[in-house]
């Protein structure tokens, strides 16, 4: 075990990402023109980074499997995007985000990371509204802001309910001007299969061309992945079909170590399961959390009736309903981290309270926030607000204002009204903090390459706060690897193009050709599906919200040996050499069953309970997350030794220099 | 500059300029038709300045013609391109569930309304001509009631004329409303203005119908 | 429920395709219309044959992958909702669906229900955007106010999602809604004045050359349009490519 060097500047907190930048190397404009960087995915931090750095002058040739770069799933992300703005004038400031997002992330973040990401969080702001992003805003014209879970501050910065789509089209928008001007290279409908490494350094991609089958050879001076998280790994996750780690476990298994697969978000406000037949479980935005409140009947046969549709949940008396988050932590009520809430729907649940069919389920109920709402509009308006009806009815104007496309995707889905009934929710794999191992300047343990946005593992520790996704995607791909690279790239301006008939592209060539044959090869009898299924089954019974050394071992064995029938088993139909969906599920899913070992191992080896790894071994008597600064106040990174069992373990050890370890309350 | 002759928008928008000029004439038309109704005399002398004014004949009819012509040609273009756009058709197509008959079917109600302008002209426009500029007639400025009430004599012809009209209010109905909208009229007001379009579509062909029936039945 | 499906099969863009029939049983209400198809192609890959290609990501509405023509109308006989949201309460048991891609000539087909509708990127790559490049000295967000209402509808026209029902619901395959909704985003907005003029020329010619119809007001478009874009934005498309054009 060796301890990695994350290159973290000298200096003061506030100063060094300054300091930082003044003393890198830079290229210079000429050279530029001569270097080539492979950016691939293109959800917000891979499109901010491919249209940054054409913009500098590199030549990019970017990949994404979606037919658009348009469609990466950063553009689901619902509620908003954080930034120290502190236009509310409530207090906020680049110290306050740096500190809730490093409290948020019970302290298993790096502070430097975390800080520069506070300090670039407005400049973000800045270039979306230069964009043309169209945030929302007050009637005086300037922008509008709300609160999001974990923090005492309005810092979050929004488009109705599609905050994330808005920015994702700022960043395709930006990367349309440089395909335009011919300074990136879109390969839509591909998918990377495997990684160059060439003396060492990250020269290139193998990747497939998704329409015709063929397998290309693309090379470059760096690579950066900007893949995603691998949430799909629970097979029912909030996360688009086609996200997947193949990217990342490709570069992972090629010598960039994987970092804290344990820490993993489940967000607690998503549509339940409601049968088999499902492939993809909906999220509703954690901003609805603002204005509504989480309850489960107080007592068990009420919660049995309402199971049994003998009661409905609006005629239940207050008294009667047990606003649990309210209850458990008074100062953030409904607005605990997602973690948090999380686990408390779950111990409710099990407890026996759920209110639908499957008894995983909780409301998520308005009605209080409608009279509030209505009496203020009322008000306004100078109409009667002791009128019950029609403040009901304003206040449901202005909810449908604030979350109007949620509440409508809630009734498609669920077909039910959730302006007359409160909304059900239960928590789903959404977001995933563990990822690639990068240092300061967000490069792998692969010289070269790079790893951005949700692929990384950098800056929220062991649990992302909400409208934090969206900072940190564009935080990377706008303000940091654009620099950052620069300092690597500064060293290859002499190097020339590098040519794609190397040894080193012939095997990888020949590694991706062996393993494609071998499933369409493999006559087997079970599709992918199965298997993606019963590994997701795996994974959320045993390595889920709540975790034990028994289950995580026994979760171990039954990956490992799932692996060995998938390759034995599985059927793939159809050829190569056309578009081939069930090939290209096939890949993807041979990777989950490699890192979902993996992170079972991780969440194994942690003999703790912090943020979103929650150990039933390590807790407090009242059920909370018992952490252990002293041994496990570190980042763990895996290092690929031929399979996920014999991975090694390399620590980065985590220094607080500017904030006191404490236990996070949120009481 | 070029794009306004060739782009489709600019062609969209020539489409509706040219398609309200022809409302105007339309509605002029009416006007003067209808007097037919309450005043023999009056229609003759209304006949007779429209036939004989200079500016009337040499600058207003040239420009109307051209409008006609502009109007059904750029239709067809149109059409030919829309059709095209399409590639293979689908087997199952639901258009009702989403726009109106008149909206999708234009070109017929257009071949229609062409189809009648060819009748129309044989029967009043080329004898007119004929009568004014080819042969040599004294000038008898009270001629015009009594050839037009001849032309209702006949009911097929003034059956043809009926459904004509018909055909000419289902193309009103969506033209009208839809050449403001390609102008890039579309605001607070166009609600009220759908509404007068839609009265016009209505009113006006039925007004015609009107007089054709009034004359059959009076001869 | 039992249903009868008339799905379009297409090996590959060169070859001819065709309709086939296949029956699927038990089929829930509660179920999206892809959970359907993911259910018939389990049942395909079972017995060996090819399942049915189709483009579909996020399944939840707002990535615009999803497409099909469901009956003859994109996205199915819903409304405001994406296929992915569509689900099969919306039919009868014995029902019988048809499913075919989006037809456009500007949108060829790659496999049975999957279309290219790369058009739709390049007619972005000609002006769908402001040119400003990344840096940390823009002005400050707030510097230059917003009238609330333009920044409304300017967020109204940015929700289009691309997924191309404009376009197959038009009898004229015209993309006027598509390239309205992102000329009007921008439009709206003071940051986007500044270019308005070329941007709506160069989109507009791009459109042209793509092959895609024209407009004739029909209105389906916005009917079928999953996020509810207005034939506003239409009107507001002539009235800036007419200035652009008399201007420059």
């Amino acid at each position: 075990m060796t301890t990695l060097d994350s290159k973290i500047p000298e200096g003061s907190l506030a100063d060094k990402w300054t300091n930082h930048k003044n003393k890198i190397h830079l290229v210079n404009p000429a050279n530029k023109r001569n270097i080539d960087i492979i950016v691939v995915g293109t959800g917000l931090a891979g499109g901010s980074a491919a249209a940054t750095l054409a913009e500098l002058g590199y030549n990019v040739k970017a990949f994404c499997f979606q037919d658009s770069p348009r469609r990466a799933h950063s553009i689901a992300a619902q509620g908003g995007i954080n930034a120290a703005k502190n236009y509310q004038g409530d207090g906020d400031s680049n110290y306050r985000l740096f500190y809730d997002t490093v409290k948020g992330g019970d302290y298993r973040s790096r502070e430097s990371n975390v800080y520069r990401l506070a300090e670039v969080s407005a400049n973000i702001i800045d270039q979306c509204v230069a964009q043309g992003v169209p945030f929302a805003r007050e009637y005086g014209g300037l922008l509008d802001n709300r609160s999001f879970g974990g923090v005492l501050v309005s810092r979050t910065f929004y488009a109705k309910g599609q905050t994330g789509q808005q920015l994702l089209l700022g960043a395709y928008s930006a990367m349309n001007r440089q395909i335009g001007r011919g300074k990136i290279k879109m390969y839509n409908r591909h998918e990377m299969l495997d990684l160059v490494v060439v003396d060492g350094k990250a020269r290139g991609i193998i990747a497939r061309n998704l329409v015709t089958g063929e397998i290309e050879r693309h090379s470059a001076h760096a690579v950066v992945i900007g893949s995603g998280g691998y949430a799909n790994v629970f097979y029912l996750s909030t996360n688009a079909m086609g996200s997947n780690a193949t990217a990342a476990w490709k570069i992972h298994k090629k010598g960039a170590y994987f970092a804290n697969l344990c820490f993993t978000q489940i967000h607690p406000t998503c549509i339940p399961v409601s049968g088999e037949h499902q492939s993809k479980l909906t999220l509703m935005s954690e901003s609805l959390r603002n204005d509504g409140r989480i309850w489960v009947p107080k007592k068990l046969e009420d919660a049995k009736a309402i199971r049994e549709g003998k009661l409905k949940p609006t005629e239940l008396a207050e008294k009667d309903r047990d606003y649990y988050l309210e209850r458990r932590y008074p100062s953030y009520g409904n607005l605990v981290p997602r973690d948090v809430a999380s686990r408390a729907a779950k111990e409710r649940c099990d407890a026996g309270f759920g209110v639908n069919k499957t008894g995983e389920a909780v409301y998520l109920d308005f009605a209080t926030s409608f009279e509030r709402y209505g009496k203020e509009q009322a008000r306004i308006k100078h109409l009667d607000e002791n009128d019950t009806k029609l403040v009901e009815k304003l206040g449901k104007e202005v909810i449908e204002n604030k979350y109007g496309n949620l509440f409508q995707m809630y009734e498609k889905i669920v077909d039910q009204n959730p302006y007359e009934t409160p909304m059900m929710i239960y928590p789903a794999a959404h977001y995933t903090m563990g990822g690639i191992w990068v240092d300061y300047n967000l490069m792998t343990t692969v010289e070269g390459c790079y790893a951005i946005g949700e692929a990384n593992f950098s800056d929220h520790g062991a649990n992302r706060l909400g409208a934090s996704a969206l900072m940190q995607g564009l935080a990377d791909g706008y303000f940091v690897l654009p620099y950052t690279i620069g300092d690597y790239l500064a060293n290859d301006i002499r190097t020339g193009p590098i040519s794609t008939d190397l040894p080193e592209f012939e095997a990888a060539e020949h590694n991706v050709k062996s393993q494609i044959e071998h499933f369409t090869n493999n006559k087997g009898s079970k599709t992918v599906d199965y298997f993606h299924k019963k590994l997701g089954k795996i994974m959320w019974d045993k390595v889920g919200m709540a975790r034990n050394a028994e289950r995580l071992n026994q979760a171990i064995n039954e990956i490992a040996a799932l692996r060995e029938e998938f390759y034995k088993d599985v059927k793939v139909p159809g050829n190569a050499n056309s578009l081939n969906q069930e090939l290209e599920k096939a890949l993807r899913v041979a990777d989950f069953l490699e890192l979902g070992e993996l992170f079972a191992k991780d969440a194994l080896h942690r003999n703790e309970s912090c943020g979103g790894h929650y150990r039933e071994e390590y807790q407090t008597e009242d059920g909370e997350a018992l952490r252990d600064d002293e041994n496990f106040a570190y980042a763990a990174a895996w290092e690929y030794k031929g399979k996920p069992s014999e991975a090694v373990l390399h620590k980065e050890e985590l220094h607080f220099e500017n904030i006191k370890l404490v236990t996070r309350s949120y009481k | 500059m070029s794009g306004m002759i060739t782009s489709s928008i600019a062609r969209k928008v020539a489409m509706a300029l040219s398609g309200l000029f022809l409302v105007l004439f339309l509605t002029q038309h009416f006007f003067i038709n209808i007097t037919s109704v309450f005043s023999a005399d009056a229609f003759n002398a209304i006949s007779h300045y429209m036939g004989t004014n200079a500016v009337v004949q040499f600058v207003a009819q040239p420009i109307l013609i051209f409008g006609v012509v502009f109007h059904f040609i750029m239709g067809f273009v149109l059409e030919i391109r829309n059709r095209n756009a399409r590639g293979i058709s689908y087997f199952s197509y639901n258009g009702s569930a989403n726009s109106s008959w008149m909206s999708r079917n234009m070109i017929w109600s257009g071949i229609v309304i062409l189809a009648f302008l060819g009748l129309h002209f044989y029967d009043f426009w080329i004898p007119e001509i004929v009568h004014k500029y080819v042969e040599s007639h004294p000038d008898d400025s009270t001629r015009y009631f009594g050839e037009m009430v001849a032309k209702f004599e006949s009911p097929v012809r003034t059956g043809l004329y009926v459904i004509s009209f018909v055909f000419l209010a289902l193309h009103l109905l969506h033209g009208f409303s839809s050449s403001f909208q390609s102008i890039g009229f579309n605001n607070k007001y166009s609600k009220g203005l759908k509404g007068f379009t839609v009265a016009f579509a209505i009113l006006i062909p039925l007004g015609f119908v009107f007089i054709a029936l009034f004359h059959h039945f009076n001869q | 429920m039992n249903l009868t499906l008339k799905i379009w099969r297409q090996e590959d863009a060169q070859s001819k395709g065709k309709i086939v029939t296949y029956k699927i049983d038990d089929v829930s209400p509660d179920m999206s219309f892809l959970d359907m198809i993911d259910m018939l192609n389990e049942q395909l890959n079972n017995k060996g044959e090819d399942p049915v290609a189709f483009d579909h990501d996020c399944r939840e509405g707002i990535c615009g992958s999803c497409s099909l023509q469901i009956n003859g109308e994109p996205h199915g006989p819903d409304t405001g909702v994406t296929t992915c949201q569509l689900h099969m309460r919306m039919f009868k048991d014995g029902d019988t669906i048809f499913i075919e891609p989006f037809r456009a000539k500007a949108f060829p087909v790659i496999k049975d229900l999957i279309v290219d509708r790369s058009a739709f990127d390049r007619i972005q790559h000609a002006g769908g955007f402001i040119s400003i490049n990344t840096s940390g000295n823009t002005v400050d967000a707030n510097a230059i106010p917003v009238n609330k209402h333009n920044a409304d509808m300017a967020f109204d026209a940015a929700t289009c999602i691309g997924c191309g029902a404009c376009v197959a619901a038009c009898k004229n395959a015209s993309a006027m809604l598509f390239v309205s909704a992102k000329v009007s985003q921008f439009a709206l907005l003071p940051q986007g004045r500044i270019e308005a003029t070329d941007r709506v020329l160069n989109m507009v010619r791009q459109m042209d050359d793509e092959g895609f119809g024209n407009c004739t007001n029909t209105g389906a478009c916005e009917i079928e349009c999953p996020k509810g874009i207005s034939l506003e934005n239409i009107a507001r498309m002539n009235r800036e490519y007419l200035s652009a054009s008399l201007k420059g």
